[in-house]
């Protein structure tokens, strides 16, 4: 039947990640443009310095109801005017923030570029905040923090930043924002927030696809001429934890036919020198199919649909999680591996197969990750936000290539902290509360959601 | 902009399309089964899609769980994916391991069963089970598809039951199921593989012929039961689901033609001019201007036989009582029903839906999977490059035909998720003036 023989690998064959031109436009706005002429499409995504670590204290969400704004208007169209405008063209504004940058994105086809690039240019730069909309927009946002009560997924997440960090902390807070928080939001605080920080200095337009540099400049230049120049200051970021001893929180859903559950701690910001060797841990770790976490969750035991592992990483320390949903029956003994697991990678160095397995995948899916001008557009941001060097892409590969087993063992052993552990357990506690005690992973609370 | 096809078929009836595309060295390749849960026997609910997770189990020359570590260890990304009426598996890998991907492919075509054990059935049926708990039991609205199949097709239609499965099903899937289910619908002259981007179509011919060439043709599967439908419902179609949710939510569905159909296009535009983005009809009224929704939207299911589904999804704002949602939605529609759409609708429509369409072909595993969809359905992969003309060829005049023939009242299916009594109710008046 079947050849039994596997195939051999073919030759490598060469990819260079898209060349792109970095320049400065005599406005002060910075213009990243790669040219990539595979189908007639072009993205345009503009990043500015004004995501929700910006947020004011008491006014958390005031970064992501501005950007969310942007297109609800400007001195001269109506929000349902600017969205038809838009729509005509193909194409329509994706707006909002992170918490390290403010974004605006179409993608459109090239021969609607000019026009639709212009359009934009003169919405991001003369928005007019209508009142009405203003008040949707928080009505919309309120709706949907209604909306996670019942969404354990969601909840989970936002449950597990509350206990992880300290609430002074921005990141202990929903990026968008809680209802107090947005029920407070003004007019004049989305106006304020944007004069200060909507600059040219704090601005970068990414564009990628069917276009030349020379076209992308001239039509760039053109679209963003009205900008206030300048630029906004950084801000503070407060990062720091909420307990420094693990702790159990169980979030009561009452007849919960299963538990999700997160497991983690504060994680490491986006620049620490160890992000290549933290990277390949947790791909064997939970960051594959074939990860530790997985495999034993999903394909031994059963417990799960899929367990995973991650580092969220931001300017300052995002969260390292893990991440499943399990069966109410079983989260004591799921929890369990997931601990062992932590340990386990600690305590002895990775087998060169996992190794190999996860460089191995990270260094060959690299292209398959820029298939799309949206997903180049998107890396390119990646390097402004974060201040990367223009190279990074060209020697990322190596990189990777470049861990070792002892790297792994000592990024584990720096960065993973099983003291430290905070477990949140979204799930019925009337079946979970005993069991999950007797782990001995910390203090247990129950909360009501 | 016109993408390359070329195709070709085994002796076995395996019929291959592929897709050159030299801009960066990967390579996509794409297998659907024309078996979907459409197909199961009664008692077996979800075994479609069971069967789907045991393809990853392992073949006579690939260990459990192998398939993907060997893709992943190969810098490549996969998965696999049940409907109605097809099941499909892909990997996208660097082009240099193409070979690999059409070998395990053809190994578990070929000798799945050697593979198979009660073990690796029941670890998977405990999985599938999980899936079920995690994206339908315990998601606010997860139960949508499963309602709306048992609202909206007649009892003894493929269509009618859960593509997930009930848990009492999915408890007696057996290792005999699992063997029959294979014999009788993984077979060659039951699917289609696609392979797209950078290959050399000599070389990538030989391998099919040498690892897909051998494998048997299959016996035949048994007919499905009969899919038409009446163009319409007849009647007023309703249900009210009290379950575990914040917001109302009305999902409103309409019979309307089968995927690839002239008047499919027509209706795919009415769907885009009714919910697509923030400038479609139910957004523009509902969400900006009345205020009394929170979201709206409206997609088709694109079944290619029996009858497509149109379906409106509005969801309401927490002070919108539910009675108001659904009048506000009816209104909407009687609108559209008794006033038509105008040209200029259209052409936004048409608009949007052309970007998406170029957009999405950027990537190969999307080309991959559009030639097999086109090729299982239709026999023609060619249809991948007649899209943007089969859509710039929708007047006003042919989706106002659409709208007066599907619009009416008697092609109305309304399931509409209400909160439990007594859930949240003081919390959602808080939040509801706190946003006024």
């Amino acid at each position: 039947m079947v050849a039994s023989l596997r195939p051999i690998a073919g030759p490598v064959r060469n990819y260079r990640f898209p060349e792109f031109i970095d320049q400065i436009l005599p406005s002060g706005i910075r213009l990243v443009t790669a040219p990539v002429a595979k189908l007639p499409v072009v993205t345009v995504l503009v990043i500015v310095d004004a995501g929700s670590t910006n947020d004011p204290p008491g006014k958390e969400g005031v970064a992501a109801l501005t950007a969310g704004l942007l297109p609800e208007g400007t001195s001269q169209f109506s929000g349902a005017e600017l969205a038809e405008k838009f729509e005509r063209l193909g194409t329509s504004v994706e707006s909002g923030a992170d918490w390290d940058s403010a974004f605006a994105k179409i993608t459109v086809l090239s021969d609607r570029l000019d026009e639709a690039t212009i359009l934009l240019g003169q919405m991001l730069s003369a928005p007019a905040f209508p009142d009405r909309e203003v008040e949707r927009l928080k009505a919309e946002r309120l709706a949907e923090i209604l909306q996670l009560e019942t969404e354990p997924r969601g909840l989970a997440d936002e449950k597990f930043s509350e206990f992880l960090y300290s609430p002074e902390s921005r990141y202990s807070k929903p990026d968008e924002g809680t209802s107090e928080s947005v029920s407070s939001l003004s007019r004049e605080d989305v106006e304020r927030f944007y004069r200060a920080r909507y600059r040219a200095g704090s601005t970068t337009v990414v564009v990628a696809g069917d276009i030349s540099a020379d076209d992308s400049r001239a039509v760039i230049t053109r679209a963003f001429q009205h900008w206030a120049s300048g630029s906004a200051d950084g801000q503070q970021l407060v990062a720091a934890a909420r307990a420094n001893r693990k702790s159990i929180h169980i979030v009561n859903k009452q007849d919960a036919p299963q538990s999700e559950l997160r497991v983690g701690h504060l994680g490491l910001p986006r620049k620490n020198p160890d992000f290549f060797p933290t990277l390949v841990m947790n791909a064997v770790l939970g960051g594959l199919f074939g990860s530790r976490i997985n495999l034993n969750l999903r394909e031994v035991h059963g417990y799960t649909y899929g367990a995973s592992s991650f580092f969220d990483w931001r300017r300052g320390p995002g969260p390292f999680v893990v991440s499943t949903a399990v069966e109410s029956e079983v989260t004591a003994a799921a929890l369990r591996e997931i601990f062992i697991e932590i340990d386990r990678i600690r305590s002895e160095k990775i087998s060169e197969e996992e190794l190999s397995l996860a460089r191995d995948y990270l260094d060959g899916v690299f292209p398959i990750r820029y298939e799309t001008t949206a997903a180049i557009a998107s890396a390119l941001a990646t390097l402004v936000i974060y201040g990367l060097q223009s190279d990074y892409y060209d020697v990322y590969r190596k990189k990777i290539r470049g861990v070792s087993a002892e790297a792994v063992l000592g990024a584990a052993r720096d960065h993973l902290h099983p003291s430290e552990l905070q477990t949140i357990v979204v799930g019925d506690a009337r079946l979970i509360r005993d069991s999950v005690t007797e782990l001995g992973m910390g203090d247990l609370q129950v909360h009501e959601p | 902009m016109r993408i390359p096809v070329e195709t070709f078929r085994l002796d076995n009836g395996l019929f291959v399309t592929l897709s050159e595309d030299h801009t960066a060295p990967i390579a996509a390749v794409n297998l659907w089964y024309h078996v979907g849960s459409a197909n199961e026997k009664p008692g077996r609910t979800g075994f479609a899609h069971l069967f789907e997770h045991m393809l990853f189990q392992g073949s006579a020359h690939v260990g459990s769980n192998e398939h993907f570590e060997l893709i992943q260890r190969a810098g490549g990304t996969l998965n696999g994916s049940t409907w109605l009426e097809r099941t499909n598996y892909f990997e996208t890998v660097p082009s240099n391991e193409l070979a690999l991907a059409l070998w395990l492919e053809a190994d578990r075509m070929g000798e799945l069963l050697p593979a198979m054990t009660q073990e690796k059935l029941d670890t998977q049926r405990d999985v599938v089970k999980n899936e079920r708990r995690w994206a339908v039991d315990n998601q606010p609205y997860g139960t949508m598809l499963e309602k709306m199949q048992e609202l909206v097709f007649p009892s003894s239609h493929p269509f009618q039951h859960s593509l997930i499965g009930s848990m009492e099903d999915l408890s007696a899937a057996s290792l005999d199921d699992v063997a029959q289910f294979f014999a009788t619908y993984y077979t060659p002259d039951n699917a289609v593989l696609s392979v797209a981007g950078d290959f050399d179509p000599a070389e990538v011919r030989s391998f099919i012929t040498e690892y897909f060439g051998p494998i048997p043709r299959g016996k035949g599967k048994p007919p499905l039961p009969p899919m038409n439908l009446p163009q319409v419902f007849g009647s007023r179609l309703r249900e009210v689901v009290h379950d575990n949710v914040s917001l109302p939510r009305l999902f409103m569905a309409f019979r309307s033609p089968v995927f690839g159909s002239d008047e499919y296009y027509a209706a795919s535009v009415a769907s885009a001019l009714l919910g697509m983005r923030k400038g479609s009809r139910l957004h523009r009224a509902l969400v900006r201007e009345r205020q009394i929704a929170a979201d709206a939207g409206a997609f088709t299911f694109d079944l290619a036989k029996g009858s497509d589904l149109l379906v409106v999804d509005v969801t309401a704002r927490p002070e919108t009582p539910v009675a108001r949602l659904e009048e506000e939605v009816e209104r909407e529609i009687d609108l559209i029903h008794r006033d038509g759409v105008s040209e200029e609708e259209v052409k936004r429509a048409i608009a949007l839906i052309e970007t998406d369409l170029v957009a999405s072909l950027q990537s190969a595993g999307e080309r991959a999977d559009r030639l097999s969809m086109f090729a299982t359905y239709f026999g023609e992969p060619e249809l991948i490059n007649q899209q943007a003309d089969r859509y710039r060829r929708v007047t006003a005049e042919s989706v106002n035909e659409l709208v007066t023939e599907r619009f009416g009242e008697n092609n109305r299916a309304s399931l509409i998720y209400v909160p439990k009594e007594g859930i949240e109710s003081e919390s959602m008046m808080a939040a509801a003036a706190g946003a006024s």
